[in-house]
């Protein structure tokens, strides 16, 4: 029983630690700031779900468990919060997205002209 | 009132989790401050519906397994995005319709686009959303409307 | 397979460092601290555990809160003419953060 919790543990914080370096690359790969917003979003949701997991299997106390579950859930509550925010600050200050396929470009001048 | 008592239970769940002592002086202490918090919520005229979302509570958990697993496909998807390299991506910007009647409906869609990743929610008007994707399938597959219907169906 | 982890996390943690120096837009910069700041509440709790000591568990919490106050702080400024994105300066912005 020991070894399995352990064995499984280890299993998720593997996972996380692979998401989190994932994100770091993908944040320094693509090319402009709506691109790297989604990269950043992977670490922020599952990757830090998958390492907070592997720790509430080696918590062994309620109260450790209930702070690793608090924990997860103000990441999970604050996260989407903040990059809409940032995602639309950037937006209303004129930092358009680049690279867009030629159909959404159409629709995204339309757009940038009716919001401001 | 049964929003007062929920913000009770979660005032006293929180206080119980954080302290870790439980003799008569913290706990008294405790209770103190939730009667004092009570109080100025109170006043601020937030206890409502609106802080308080008890009438969700029927088919969110639902709701939470099937985010967890769309969460967990879109996850994958980006990483191998991010692996692929930037020849592979294929941004889009487009507006979708929702078809939220209440605020609380509206608020959970586009924090639930955003809590995807791979599709953010960058401005919210009227009932319209204005998305931005990484790959431009995956905004095509929510203006196919499978998290519109089950967001619609929790704000009954 | 605790320690490991950990270093994952730093070498994310430097990815995003790296990120925030490098950035050609304000924005990107913000991104990078704010993901500094998602890590570090990982890198605290993981800590604890590699330490022994899961109180840091309550440093944890109250890290994330106060990533999350200081990036909404600094967005509330948003509206004033200093966020502009402009094509050609590049740094305008670096007495803000």
């Amino acid at each position: 029983m020991e070894i399995l919790l352990s064995i499984t543990s280890g299993l998720f914080l593997f996972i996380g630690s692979f998401l989190c370096i994932s994100g770091g690359v993908g944040i320094i790969r693509f090319p402009d700031f709506y691109t790297r917003m989604h990269a950043a979003g992977v670490t922020d949701t599952l990757g830090s779900a998958m390492i907070l997991t592997g720790l509430m299997f080696q918590s062994g106390d309620l109260l450790v468990f209930a702070k690793l579950v608090m924990v997860l859930l103000l990441i999970l509550l604050v996260g989407p919060t903040t990059s809409h925010v940032l995602a639309k600050a950037a937006f209303h200050n004129g930092l358009l997205p680049q690279g867009l396929n030629t159909l959404s470009k159409s629709d995204d001048k339309e757009d940038t002209s009716s919001n401001t | 009132m049964k929003h007062t008592i929920s913000l009770f239970v979660t005032l006293a769940a929180f206080w119980l989790f954080n302290s870790g002592h439980y003799n008569l002086l913290i706990l008294s202490l405790g209770l103190v401050s939730i009667a004092f918090i009570i109080f100025i919520a109170d006043k601020m005229d937030v206890v409502d519906q609106e802080s308080q979302p008890l009438y969700l509570s029927r088919n969110i958990f639902g709701y939470y397994f099937w985010l967890i697993k769309e969460i967990i496909k879109a996850n994958s998807t980006v990483v191998k995005h991010i692996w692929l390299g930037k020849k592979s991506i294929s941004p889009a910007l487009r507006r979708i319709n929702i078809s939220q009647e209440t605020d609380m409906g509206k608020v959970i869609y586009a924090n639930s686009i955003t809590l995807t990743p791979g599709t953010v929610a960058i401005d919210l008007v009227e009932d319209e959303i204005l998305v931005h994707a990484l790959i431009a399938k995956d905004i095509d597959s929510l203006e196919n409307g499978e998290m519109d219907r089950r967001v619609t169906l929790l704000e009954i | 397979m605790l320690i490991a982890a950990t270093l994952a996390i730093f070498v994310a943690m430097l990815l995003a460092i790296f990120r925030g120096i490098a950035g050609p837009t304000l924005y990107d910069r913000i991104l990078a601290v704010n993901m500094f700041g998602t890590k570090t509440v990982l890198l605290i709790s993981l800590l604890g555990f590699v330490m022994g000591r899961p109180e840091f568990l309550d440093i944890a919490i109250v890290y994330a809160l106060i990533n999350f106050i200081s990036v909404i702080g600094v967005l509330r400024y948003s509206d004033t003419d200093q966020f502009k994105h402009r094509q050609s300066n590049d740094k305008p912005t670096e007495k803000e953060l």
